[in-house]
């Protein structure tokens, strides 16, 4: 379809000019400072999560040691961890954090399309964040049945949280969605309709590509909660029996009958599968930048990188039940499921080939993000292989519901992501905040996080190949777990310990550098995409002064042969690139 | 370019401004428009799954059909009627024109308000006739989709509030122009999702 | 430089720790080898592919590090390196897939001579049904279900009369057959897994799903709840045992067919009163108990507490271990019952008795006590601590403060429950031990709850 100039370079989009400090910086409009609004939020329930995760090791590690932790409110941290962990603070961080901020920069635009909705979007947000928050002061504490929120124990006495509790989340996830919906068509809508002259969709940085295809998941994933929410809340409030059969509580019946548990299942799952692509794609993109610009090599397989993203975004649809074949469904669906599945690998694997392959042959800078970005690939095909062996069916028979699982998602989730934003952090901090951060802390954060996560997972798969079940307040007596298995689980607990703390070291070197780091350069990089072209370090509000920038090239413009830098800005014409002397113009 | 020709190229070969001298959107349409579709999208999503839900949950033992109430078909009747009022806003502001378009658009909205009210009272009917929500699944599910439904209009009245707010200031209903086109597609896409679950639940 | 060195190292370490780890699945003793067979293979491939690319990232990060003089080369992309790199994953991703489907294809088809048994799990016990001598199993719903009929099998239907019901978490099977097990739930979601089978399924109340396998070898195997079921979750435990033919066929000859439960005669209270006259001189005339000699009061609770409680002093599985010394006076006089239907008679009258709350002796923190009950112990003893025959656990308020902390400090030192016949106890330990105490003598959190409990009398 042909291009329709949507503004002139004179009359391009009108911004809202804040003027007092409320207005600058809370009830912002400006996609960085809302950016920002969503990190430092997510970052800080994040923290919460990692407290109750490190409360639940404690209890594993040492059973009985410590005082702090009944079984009530084991399943409450364990709920509420694995909730926070993906939903509050994953998709929060990296679409509201990373994508308010990237997608205008990046594409080079002066702001997201509707401002206004966009910082709605956060508000909801914080909403959402508020009211879950809220359930750990109500009575009964908040809602134990694990993030899943199967039903029907999510409603029955046994299960904690189940009166205020479970109400209290299924409201927060709603209007979570609220939020997310509006953000999310702020993203797709900016990054369709608002890039800059000669931002082609093929020029944009893969960053922007992950970011896009995780919004489109989630505007189409995240429907599925809505509903399994809104059916659940009916099921809860008002007494009908969409998932809830006929039923017996503490030997009386309950007024139930007929409902369907597998089809909240099905809902669930059908919004959750789609979500831990949700996370990782942007994971994806982000990482391939970090890549090629510190390996001074443009990415390789571009294309491949592209359309990886876009397999992986459309499989991600019909794989959901893999989460379910020992569920008590039709167990026939487990043929379609597993081969779903594991064509998923394929285009998984080629991102991964295509990163270790843009390290070939490049001129890699060994700093922080790098380090992260590395350590990502290494755990990522540790996560995603062991998914091989749950995605084909029959081995999920023995291993589902085992810490194989824990140490699965928690590999291909918890850390490789998280290693992701602490690259991209580190990465982008320059831009942001005008300063370097402290290289040397840095590493240290790397390796004790990058050293310490593995110290924590490669041991918990084989807690699941002894079958230790997964969700289990203590493993208590039994005839084929052997006693060493309590020896591994304290050296993962010390482990977590030592990985928890070491998050502070991060935070400190976060807010020392934003006072004291050294200033940095508008570009310390030598990157080539467009963020870091902008006129003032850190960018102002409106991001590109009185002109948005024109893109001559695409964003991994590295080494090119004959130039004279080892980078050439996508807004630079080619005219204006400097060559060596002795290459041939135009070779 | 065709879409799938953009995401084929070769990003690398060429350099240089591709398209014209300013910035340019994938689609033609304002982003209003881009976002309203992707919102359909999604809120087709969530009609959809529970119209899935709907029929797995039919499957099971205690499922008695409801019968629909006869004015439905009159509700049926109103919400048409706004639908039409929508596009005849829209059609002769598309053509330029402003002759009678406020009344029109007006008339769309009050219409709409209309089909809220007498599904309330088609509610109330049901309620009398035994059928409340809890009674039975089929039951819940009328209720559930219907007061889904009337939220979607609802929300889709706020936009109208605001935009019928702005003639009445003195805007030109040319201004509106964007406005009333969003709302007719708004309107016509909970038409059909109402049809639809007319359809099916007086088929089921 | 390091990093290079470190992911070389960590790989290397990764494969050391998995053939030096002692950590490996248990031994398999039900015929799903082929499971076992598919998961190396799965192994093997996924091992060579994360040595492969992990090394080959390290050469990478080694060998183009940052070098003076030194320059990356421009490549966007190779499209025949990707393609074939594409078609070696594909035919790895094949070589994992297609035996696992063979194998899984066997699991969906049941073969047709196995025979049926139930398995039923509700919060947070497992009880299980087999089909008797007609070899077909009763219908069943939850609205028959009560305390003397909980799987709910429906009276009506013939078939199921002679179903043998075992309500209790040890079931046996016979060694060699391959069975088919139907799996039920009451109230939540639950998992019937036995490691050693490699098979497991979800029980979904509303529905009954399904898993097959064969045993190969005699033993007793745990079963475990493997689906989070709510705050009992991981004491959700049972036994399965493989006898040969006869030990089956003997075990399975004592239990009782449903019918017979539901003809079982009513006790005689008038037996069990005479007999009564013996325990009277310690636990009082009314069972109002008495603390000068430890005896516990026994009015309030209920007929199948105490009859499985003086089954267990008659069996050891109660009042034998070491430290136990109160318990130990019981064992003899349980012994005095000579029979079941003595056990029964004495039983039905104890919990006939008038129940008279025991007067308080213990002070404590009361919303502490609460805090911990409401959050932890209701799930089984219920909100006002009257428990029930669901969870089968006893009434726990109106009892003797001092004998309630004396149990639990027994629960917790694994005085009571830790018998290998007393899985209910056991669930006890696991909840005792759940309770803080910095010592073996600290019993201040027991005496909250005490304290709590004398006030929901
Ligand atoms: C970021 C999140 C993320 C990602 C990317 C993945 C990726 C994958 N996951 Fe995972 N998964 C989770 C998060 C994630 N998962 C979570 C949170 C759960 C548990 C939820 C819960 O129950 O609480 C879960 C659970 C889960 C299950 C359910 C287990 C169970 O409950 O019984 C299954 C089963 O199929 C599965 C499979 C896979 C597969 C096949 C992939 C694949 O996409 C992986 C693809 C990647 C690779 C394969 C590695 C790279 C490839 C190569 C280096 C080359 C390969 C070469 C050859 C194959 C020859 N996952
Ligand atoms: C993103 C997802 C994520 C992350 C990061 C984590 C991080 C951790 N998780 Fe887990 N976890 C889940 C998602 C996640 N988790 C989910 C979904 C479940 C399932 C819940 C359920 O069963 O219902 C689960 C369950 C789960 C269990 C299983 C409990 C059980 O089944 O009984 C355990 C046990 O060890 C555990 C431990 C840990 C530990 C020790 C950490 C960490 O502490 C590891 C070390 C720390 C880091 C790698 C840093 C993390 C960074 C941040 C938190 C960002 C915010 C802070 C800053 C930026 C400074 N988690
Ligand atoms: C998972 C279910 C469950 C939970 C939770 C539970 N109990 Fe029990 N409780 C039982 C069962 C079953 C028994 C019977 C044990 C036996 O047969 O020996 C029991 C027995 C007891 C007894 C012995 C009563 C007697 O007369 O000897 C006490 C005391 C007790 N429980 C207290 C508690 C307290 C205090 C808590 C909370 C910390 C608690 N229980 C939580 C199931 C439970
Ligand atoms: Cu039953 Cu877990
Ligand atoms: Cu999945």
């Amino acid at each position: 379809m042909a291009y329709v100039p949507l503004a002139d370079q004179d009359h391009e989009q009108e911004l809202h000019h804040p003027h007092s400090w409320v207005e600058k910086y809370v009830w912002s409009q400006d996609h960085k400072v809302i950016a920002i609004q969503y990190g430092g939020t997510a970052v800080l329930v994040g923290l919460v999560a990692l407290v109750l995760s490190l409360l639940m090791r404690m209890q594993l590690g040492f059973p009985g040691t410590f005082d702090l932790i009944d079984p009530n409110a084991y399943y409450q941290s364990v709920t509420m961890h694995g909730m926070i962990m993906v939903v509050y603070m994953l998709t929060a961080l990296l679409l509201g954090g990373f994508g308010n901020y990237m997608i205008p920069l990046m594409i080079g635009a002066r702001d997201m399309v509707f401002p206004f909705l966009n910082m709605l979007s956060f508000w909801f947000y914080l909403l959402s964040v508020l009211i879950l928050l809220a359930s750990f002061f109500v009575t009964g504490g908040p809602t134990g049945a694990g993030w899943t929120l199967y039903p029907p124990q999510t409603t029955m006495a046994g299960t904690p949280g189940h009166d205020m509790g479970i109400v209290l989340m299924l409201v927060s996830l709603a209007v979570f969605v609220v939020a997310f919906t509006m953000g999310g068509l702020n993203y797709v809508t900016t990054i369709l309709q608002f890039r800059t002259r000669g931002m082609t969709l093929m020029r944009l940085p893969l960053t922007v590509w992950g970011i896009f295809v995780a919004t489109v998941l989630g505007l189409f994933a995240f429907p599925a909660l809505l509903v399994s929410c809104i059916m659940m809340m009916f099921d809860t409030l008002l007494g009908t029996s969409f998932f809830m059969p006929a039923v017996i509580e503490s030997g009386t019946a309950l007024d139930y009958q007929g409902g369907s548990p597998i089809l909240f299942q099905h809902l669930f799952w059908f919004f959750g599968h789609p979500e831990v692509y949700i996370v990782a794609l942007p994971a994806f993109g982000l990482v391939s930048d970090v890549l090629s610009t510190h390996a001074r090599k443009n990415i390789f397989g571009y294309r491949m990188m592209v359309w990886a993203i876009i397999a992986i975004g459309g499989l991600s649809f019909i794989v959901w039940a893999h989460h379910m074949y020992v569920s008590g469904m039709n167990p026939y669906f487990g043929f379609f499921f597993a081969t779903t599945t594991l064509i998923i690998a394929v285009p998984t694997a080629l991102k991964v080939y295509n990163w270790v392959l843009t390290l070939w042959e490049g001129d890699i800078r060994l700093n922080a993000p790098m380090y992260f970005a590395i350590g990502f690939i290494f755990t990522f095909i540790h996560g995603g292989l062991t998914g091989l062996f749950l995605g084909n069916v029959v081995i999920d028979l023995p291993l589902s519901d085992t810490y194989f699982v824990v140490a699965h998602f928690h590999m291909v989730m918890g850390v490789s992501p998280v290693l992701v934003i602490f690259a991209s952090i580190y990465h982008w901090f320059p831009k942001v905040s005008g300063r370097m951060y402290h290289e040397g802390l840095a590493k240290a954060h790397f390796w004790i996080t990058f050293l310490g996560t593995y110290a924590i997972y490669l041991p918990m798969h084989y807690l699941g190949f002894l079958g230790v079940p997964r969700r289990y307040y203590a493993i208590g007596e039994t005839d084929f777990i052997p006693a060493s298995a309590q020896t591994l689980n304290e050296s993962i607990t010390i482990a977590a310990l030592i990985v928890g703390a070491a998050q502070l070291i991060f935070l400190f070197n976060i807010l020392w550098s934003l006072r004291n780091g050294e200033k940095a350069d508008p570009n310390p990089w030598g990157s080539a995409s467009l963020e870091w072209q902008t006129p003032d370090t850190p960018p102002v509000h409106g991001n590109w002064g009185d002109k948005l920038p024109t893109v001559y090239r695409w964003a991994y413009d590295y080494s090119v042969p004959g130039a004279k830098s080892d980078f050439i800005p996508q807004n630079m014409a080619e005219e204006d690139v400097e060559m060596e002397a002795s290459a041939a113009k135009g070779a | 370019m065709s879409l799938f020709k953009q995401i084929t190229e070769k990003p690398w070969e060429r350099k240089g401004i591709i398209g014209g001298l300013k910035p340019e959107g994938t689609f033609k349409s304002p982003a209003e428009r881009v976002a309203l579709n992707f919102f359909l999208t999604a809120a087709s999503i969530v009609f959809s799954l529970f119209g899935v839900s709907y029929y797995i949950r039919m499957e099971l033992p205690d499922w008695l059909p409801i019968a629909e109430p006869t004015s439905l078909w009159f509700n049926t009747g109103l919400l048409v009627m706004s639908s039409v009022l929508f596009q005849w806003a829209r059609n002769v502001v598309g053509n330029g024109g402003s002759k009678n378009v406020k009344i029109a658009f007006f008339g769309g909205g009050v219409f709409a308000i209309l089909f809220i009210a007498a599904q309330l009272q088609t509610w109330e009917e049901l309620q009398l006739a035994g059928v409340y929500l809890s009674s039975n699944p089929a039951a819940d599910f009328y209720f559930l989709l219907t007061g889904l439904h009337a939220i979607h209009i609802a929300g889709g009245l706020y936009v109208w509030i605001k935009c019928v707010f702005r003639m009445v200031t003195g805007a030109e209903a040319k201004e509106q122009r964007l406005s009333i086109e969003l709302c007719t597609v708004y309107w016509h896409f909970l038409l059909v999702v109402w049809l639809v679950i007319f359809a099916v639940v007086a088929n089921t | 430089m390091i990093l290079a060195v470190v992911i070389f190292a960590l790989v290397i370490g990764s494969v050391i720790f998995h053939f030096a780890s002692p950590w490996w699945f248990t031994d398999i003793v039900s015929q799903w080898d082929s499971i076992d067979g598919v998961i190396s293979i799965t192994f093997w491939i996924t091992g060579a592919v994360f040595v492969l690319c992990n090394l080959f990232l390290a050469y990478c990060v080694y060998k183009f590090r940052k070098k003076p003089g030194h320059k990356a080369v421009y490549e966007p992309e190779n499209h025949k390196l990707e393609s074939w790199l594409s078609a070696i994953t594909t035919v790895g991703v094949i070589a994992m897939l297609a035996p696992g489907l063979f194998v899984w294809a066997d699991f969906v088809t049941v073969p047709e001579e196995a025979t049926e048994y139930e398995v039923m799990g509700q919060q947070w016990q497992w009880n299980f049904r087999y089909p008797g001598a007609d070899g077909k199993l009763g219908t069943a719903d939850t609205e028959f279900i009560s305390e003397l009929n909980p799987f709910g099998i429906n009276p009506e239907d013939p078939n199921g009369m002679d179903d043998i019901v075992v309500n209790a978490p040890e079931m046996h099977l016979p060694i060699g057959k391959p069975v088919k097990a139907l799996l039920r739930s009451n109230d939540v979601l639950h998992n019937y897994t036995v490691p050693q089978f490699r098979v497991k399924m979800d029980m979904v109340p509303g529905l009954v799903s399904y898993l097959w396998f064969q045993p190969e070898v005699t033993g007793r195997y745990d079963i475990l709840c493997e689906e989070l079921c709510g705050i009992g979750h991981f004491i959700m435990r049972g036994a399965v045992v493989i006898d040969t033919q006869e030990d089956y066929d003997a075990w399975i000859a004592s239990k009782p067919t449903f019918a017979e439960t539901q003809a079982m005669a009513a006790p005689d209270l008038a037996a069990g009163q005479a007999q009564y006259a013996v325990c009277a001189s310690c636990h009082g005339a009314g069972g109002e108990g008495n603390q000068a000699l430890n005896a516990p009061k026994l009015s309030g609770l209920q007929d199948w507490y105490i009859e499985r409680q003086l089954n267990h002093f008659k069996t050891g599985v109660r009042g034998q271990t070491e430290g136990d010394q109160y318990g130990a006076s019981m064992v003899g006089m349980a012994n005095m019952l000579v029979d079941d239907a003595a056990v029964r008679n004495m039983s039905a009258y104890i919990a006939s008795l008038p129940d008279v709350p025991a007067q308080p002796t213990i002070q404590g923190d009361i919303a502490n006590g609460a805090d911990i009950y409401d959050r932890n112990c209701a799930a089984c003893h219920l909100d006002n601590g009257n428990g029930t025959w669901y969870t089968d656990a006893p009434k726990l308020s109106g009892m003797n403060d001092w004998y309630f902390v004396t149990q639990i400090k027994n629960f917790r030192s694994g005085i009571r429950g830790l018998h290998a016949a007393d899985p209910y106890g056991e669930q006890m330990v696991s909840m005792a031990t759940a309770m803080a105490a910095k010592n073996t003598d600290d019993t201040k959190e027991m005496e909250d709850v005490a304290a709590y409990l004398n006030t929901i009398r």
